[in-house]
């Protein structure tokens, strides 16, 4: 009895814990003062595309992570909650209907949901690769479909809107940038809390159960297809949010962003930051929207690099960056992060050159290539180089070969410091 | 309800293929009945488990739970009349902690179904029950540990706390002893004797022990057809059983 | 009319045996291996590129066999070093690789051959009219990519009947849990196969990519109707991968061919002035235009009637 009711106390008292309340107040915080921090109007619209991907993320997490279901068909819902955004926006300002903006993320919600629920009835009828598959087609049905219902879709250029055309928002017009990033972070607080709650109710729990082992959950009195079919559902309702906060932030929407380039993105950032902890896709949204416009800026071959970069993540980290910090929780409990870092540290030093040497062979073949009309000379980490003549090609091949060796075996010396930590932790 | 028959096999057939699996059998279980099905290897009593909970529907005859058809029902559907039943080979939720484990399968019982509106950290019935079960099987103190990562011994426990979660009155239990040593074996039947207080139960084992330690009811299954029911001690004495299965053991 | 018929058949086998060309191998590689190669169509392209680059230095006929050879060798490399490396992780991360691969082949094409199609012709021995039909002349070289496809869909079919890698191959389609059991060279197996099965892909961009554009979003463009013709005709099911092929093949064929819209049947009548107001957009849409929507439109419908595709007793 005893310490059956202190389990049952502290399992209760775990929802609404100080630490907890805590952590959603710095949330909250850090939304409001990061404009402070970075007043740039680029700034300011890079951090409402990083908000809206934070919602997109998270809501293919509840797919992949949560329910254990990969779909490659999720743009479809961010993109029709995009569409029917904007055509809320227009009609609103058409005919002057007293809405306010911050309320048309929730036209967009409904489209996602809409069509969650209306594919969602045809791709969960199967899970595994088969789902996987049927996404894949839906999403190519959608896009095919788009170039040939104009109206609707405005084709290959899109719709587009002005979102200072509706009723003003208590004297707010959401025309300036830092109007629209302080719209994309309130839904993006209200969407993460949302998701976040789902996670902790009952269907949040047997969505696991699903992703873990299908066939058991039927034994324990649920149906596997209508669980998969709801987590479908409301994964669309809240890509829904996010392509209605795109639409807004961008003020257009093309078929584009319904299709398989802007899919394979979500996945990217929701593996690359970490499916299994709620956390993950935050920071992969993060983080991939940050490279994409950093490294767009600096090589026309960047994509190449968040491709590696995702495959380096399945093969070596399946746990995505979250994973990787999370799995520093023992060592640090136990008091020995200072006895491995200087290990991390040893891999990283190698593993940086490797990457250097890895973009010059990448770099030089690009311009040797593609870009030969542009002159053989070009520009690697502020060295001038001529791709014609070996000299880019060696320095790149050794450093890329010679980097990996040395990370390789840096890192098994940091795996087995690591693993020395935690055993020294445990004993 | 006649003569508090619960559950009620007739006429039962499975084949795959052309190869006939289960061969007309017949079967009743009684309420508060320990029943033990017994059979060489390849008899199918296992087909006969995933005909009853679901797992396969028959190619003939019927299944009667409290007098109302379940054959070829969903096992969700069985499970929710309150039949549940464990695994041969543990089927648990690798990944979810023994306390997630439990309380998955106490959800549904309890009327919670699909809802994702409730914290479900919240739900006192539901955190109570999860308690009762673990105390039950005996991993009060494993409630944090991740299902993946217990000892075998303790997945089939697990496996068992599963099966009761959901308060089921019919509960199949599917080798609950297989590949455990002596003294676990003990452990699992007390275990089994103390579930089975206010339930229905129908077990399949092969250590002849166990089955006549619990049982208060043996059939025999050879080559898909019910060649024996009844009392143990009859059982022992039934000469077409000696013959066909317990062999020189018995003798 | 009987023109349009003929030729539209002709083509849509010959698009239909391409697809079978790399379906085949895709369905090889999930039985036994448990994995769909969603790179597979990714295979294809770089198949094609090195047909071009080979044909461009040396000629078309040394490129139909290196070709295939150098992209089998990539595949094995990439099961090897990759693929097995991962399986530890779990089916989805299998999956998720082969994804990855998708982008990384897609942006190393564009880094070397860029993002504008490939100069990638009908080799001059083969650039002629082999019959004429009706009116119309039929290219050789189109004969010849249906004379390969049919070729290799025998030979194929020799292997798999006649030889000792083809009983396992027919163990594994039938009981996909059984490659476990082979011993311990079935990791060599796996690598044996990955390779080969890309290797067809390659053979089929090799060859496809005169007649098809040979561009960078090739394995964009393809990739998805191949996987619409393994589901349709039920994963892991040759004979259904082969019906499913024709099938699109020929599907699509006909719906290019046929350019008549709603319109162009109803435009005079007087409901025809009421509908074409309300449905603008489909009222004047041909068959043409809806024939990429097609093949997905079959995977819904398909999926709804028959949930396990035209042959397929899997249910992954």
């Amino acid at each position: 009895m005893s310490e059956a009711t202190v389990i049952s106390r502290s399992v209760r008292a775990s929802r609404g814990g100080l630490t907890a309340y805590a952590i959603w107040l710095a949330l909250a915080l850090a939304l409001l003062l990061l404009p402070q921090l970075f007043p740039s109007r680029l700034a300011l619209s890079t951090m409402s595309l990083m908000g809206t991907m934070i919602i997109f993320a998270l809501s293919y997490n509840m797919l992949l992570g949560q329910t254990g279901l990969l779909s490659f068909g999720h743009a479809v819902f961010f993109g029709l909650g995009g569409y029917f955004c904007v055509h809320a926006l227009n009609l609103a300002g058409d005919y002057g209907w007293p809405i306010p903006l911050p309320i048309f993320p929730l036209v967009g919600a409904l489209g996602g949901l809409t069509f969650g629920v209306l594919f969602g009835a045809v791709a969960t009828k199967r899970a595994g690769t088969a789902f996987a598959m049927i996404t894949l087609g839906i999403g190519e049905l959608v896009v095919s479909l788009a170039l040939i219902l104009r109206r609707f879709f405005g084709g290959e250029e899109g719709i587009t809107t002005d979102r200072t055309d509706v009723l003003s928002f208590f004297g707010y017009s959401f025309g300036p940038q830092s109007q629209v990033y302080y719209l994309v972070a309130a839904w993006c607080f209200i969407s993460v809390a949302a998701m976040y709650a789902v996670t902790r109710t009952p269907f949040g729990r047997i969505c696991n159960a699903v992703r873990d082992n299908p066939q058991r959950t039927a034994f324990i009195g649920y149906d596997m297809g209508t669980v998969r079919f709801i987590a479908f559902s409301l994964a669309g309702l809240f890509a829904g949010i996010a392509g209605g906060l795109s639409a807004i932030n961008f003020e257009i929407v093309n078929a584009a962003q319904m299709g398989a380039v802007e899919s394979g993105s979500v996945i990217l950032m929701t593996y690359i930051g970490g499916v299994g902890n709620f956390a993950g896709p935050i920071i992969g949204a993060i983080l991939v929207t940050w490279l994409q416009l950093v490294l767009s800026d600096a090589t026309q071959i960047w994509p190449l690099y968040v491709g590696l970069l995702f495959i380096g993540i399945v093969m070596f980290a399946p746990g995505g960056i979250a994973g990787m910090l999370a799995m520093q929780g023992p060592v640090i409990a136990a008091g020995k992060l200072h006895r491995v870092a200087p290990y991390y540290l040893l891999a990283a030093i190698p593993g940086a050159i490797a990457v250097i040497g890895l973009s010059i062979l990448a770099e030089t073949s690009h311009q040797f290539s593609i870009r030969a009309a542009y002159g053989p000379s070009i520009t690697l980490y502020s060295l001038p180089f001529d791709v014609t003549s070996p000299l880019p090609w060696i320095v790149g091949l050794v450093l890329a070969a010679g980097g990996v060796w040395l990370f390789l075996r840096a890192a098994r010396l940091a795996r087995n410091a690591y693993e020395e930590a935690i055993a020294g932790g445990a004993a | 309800m006649n003569d508090g028959v619960v559950l009620e096999l007739s006429g039962l057939f499975k084949s795959f293929g052309a190869t006939e699996i289960i061969r007309g059998v017949d079967l009743e279980v009684r309420t508060g009945e320990r029943h033990a099905i017994i059979g060489p290897n390849g008899a199918g009593k296992s087909t006969l488990f995933n005909l009853v909970s679901g797992h396969l529907s028959p190619s003939a005859g019927s299944i009667r739970l409290r007098g109302e058809e379940i054959a070829g029902m969903a096992p969700q559907l069985i499970n929710r009349r309150g039949l549940s039943r464990s695994f041969q080979i543990t089927n648990i939720f690798p990944r979810l902690s023994v306390w997630e484990n439990v309380r998955c399968a106490t959800l549904w019982a309890l009327g919670y179904k699909y809802s994702f509106w409730r914290s479900i950290d919240g739900l006192d019935d539901v955190n109570a029950r999860t308690e009762e079960i673990l105390t039950e099987i005996d991993l009060l103190d494993r409630w944090r540990t991740p299902a993946g990562v217990l000892t075998y011994g303790e997945q089939r426990a697990l496996e068992i706390g599963l099966t009761i979660a959901g308060n089921a009155d019919v509960i199949l239990l599917d080798e609950p002893t297989a590949g455990m040593s002596r003294a676990e074996t003990e452990r699992v039947v007390a275990l089994i004797r103390k579930v089975s207080e206010q339930r229905v139960l129908l077990m399949i084992e092969h250590d002849m022990h166990v089955v006549f330690d619990l049982a208060d009811r043996i059939s025999v299954l050879v080559y898909g057809e019910i060649i024996a029911s009844d009392t143990p001690e009859r059982i022992k004495s039934n000469a077409a059983v000696q013959q066909a299965y317990l062999g020189t053991e018995a003798a | 009319m009987i023109e349009i018929i003929v030729v539209s058949t002709l083509n849509g086998v010959l698009y239909g045996m391409l697809l079978f060309l790399m379906a085949s191998g895709l369905t090889v590689i999930f039985s036994m291996m448990g994995v769909l190669n969603l790179a597979h169509a990714s295979f294809y392209m770089l198949g094609a590129f090195f047909g071009f680059e080979i044909t461009r230095r040396i000629g078309f006929w040394p490129a139909l066999v290196v070709a295939p050879l150098l992209v089998g060798a990539i595949g094995m490399a990439v099961e090897r070093y990759g693929l097995r490396r991962v399986h530890s992780h779990g089916h989805v991360a299998e999956l998720l690789f082969t994804f990855g691969l998708t982008f990384v082949i897609k942006e190393v094409v564009e880094m070397i051959w860029g993002k504008l199609p490939a100069d990638y012709r009908v080799p001059g021995s083969l650039d002629f009219a082999a019959f004429t039909l009706f009116s119309s002349d039929y290219p050789a070289f189109r004969l010849f990519v249906l004379l390969v496809s049919i070729a290799i869909f025998l030979a194929l079919l020799l292997v798999i009947k006649r030889t000792r890698i083809g009983l396992i191959v027919q163990a594994a389609l039938t009981h996909p849990g059984m490659v476990g059991m082979l011993g311990h060279n079935v990791d060599r197996i796996f690598m044996l196969v990955f390779g080969v099965g890309v290797a067809l892909a390659a053979v089929a961009g090799v060859i496809a990519g005169p007649i098809l554009i040979t561009q960078s979003n090739m394995a964009g463009l393809l990739g998805p109707i191949l996987f619409v013709v393994v589901v349709v005709g039920g994963l892991g099911s040759l004979g259904g991968a082969f019906a499913a092929s024709l099938l699109i093949g020929l599907v699509q064929t006909f719906a290019v061919a046929f350019n008549v819209s709603l319109a162009d049947l109803f435009g005079s009548t007087a409901a025809g002035e009421v509908l074409s107001v309300w449905l603008s957009d489909i009222w004047r849409v041909t068959v043409a235009q809806v024939a990429p929507i097609l093949p997905y439109l079959l995977l819904v419908l398909i999926l709804i009637f028959r949930p396990r595709g035209l042959m397929g007793t899997r249910d992954t």
